[in-house]
């Protein structure tokens, strides 16, 4: 419980306050530099150009992934502890995680038009992730249809877990059924079949996006929780002016 | 380069999608640290402070 007790509001605001600028420059440098060696990339030998796609949807997709697995980290935190810093980060990571899920699913539509012919096909990766995108506005808007914001935490943490099971059928969707979209190719068994000069601005793109992430959403914590404070607070002046 | 349209696209619907995502963010956060403020001056916070004993 130590490691729970030091995880508090007060003190989130103030670590955050100290590293945030860091983690936000450290997310420019990595993506200036991660850029720079994905435009020095030589073409992929069936892709061509438009391999470069690939340097900003993968890293999406990842962070949609991630994204939903923290959230259902913080449901668990929600519910067996009803730890107010997990209910911050479970709400916050909600408009991030759902925008690199949108992201991923119009690069990859700009992907798929030149490389397949079609924009969009209800291809069982393509579907999962969209079901993912859905997940994440569901959860959204569970919670802004609920009053009492710790009713809202809990059933948003309940489904949260549910819809959990939507992660493990992204990631082997491909291997499960037969689809149009390639199966993994970064993290499989027998190692990365992507070319090192290839690889390699993937891998620094995907840090960059990955310290972009974490800043915005440790932004979003911070909001949330100064949020929480104002709503205390008026709360407490509306009580006052009743008395 | 072939296939620039779709290239630049995907590039620049990443940077208006995060970019406004962090507008939204920053705006949102300046927004609340205004109002906790403008409670903070009118002595809410500190009318409770000073019953518990507690430092703000």
């Amino acid at each position: 419980m130590a490691i729970l007790d030091l995880a508090n509001p007060v003190r989130f605001l103030s670590l955050s306050a100290r590293i945030l600028p860091w983690i936000a420059a450290a997310a420019v440098v990595t993506l200036a530099i991660g850029f720079y060696l994905a435009f020095q990339a030589p073409p992929d030998y069936q892709q061509g150009e438009t391999v470069r796609i690939m340097y900003i949807h993968v890293p999406f997709a990842w962070l949609g992934l991630f994204g939903y697995s923290m959230m259902a980290a913080s449901s668990i935190g929600i519910l067996v502890w009803r730890h107010p810093l997990a209910d911050v980060a479970h709400k916050a990571a909600g408009p991030v995680g759902a925008t690199f899920t949108a992201l991923c699913l119009i690069t990859g539509a700009l992907w798929g038009r030149p490389m397949w012919g079609t924009y969009w096909v209800w291809d069982a990766r393509l579907t999962s992730m969209l079901v993912l995108l859905l997940l994440y506005l569901g959860l959204m808007a569970l919670r802004a249809a609920i009053d009492d914001p710790n009713r809202a935490g809990r059933a948003a943490a309940v489904l949260t877990l549910v819809g959990f099971i939507n992660v493990p059928i992204v990631k082997f969707s491909v291997d499960w059924w037969n689809t149009l979209h390639q199966p993994a190719s970064v993290f499989r068994m027998g190692g990365s079949t992507i070319d090192s000069s290839l690889l390699w601005p993937l891998l620094i793109c995907a840090i960059g996006f990955t310290l972009v992430f974490i800043a915005l959403h440790m932004l979003g914590m911070r909001t949330e929780i100064l949020r929480r404070r104002v709503q205390a607070l008026e709360a407490r002046a509306a009580a006052e002016a009743m008395a | 380069m072939t296939h620039t349209v779709f290239i630049a696209a995907s590039y620049g619907v990443s940077l208006l999608g995060l970019g406004l995502l962090a507008l939204w963010l920053v705006l949102d956060y300046r927004s609340q640290r205004r109002t906790l403020s403008e409670l903070e001056a009118r002595g809410v916070g500190r009318r409770r402070a000073n019953r518990s004993g507690e430092a703000e």
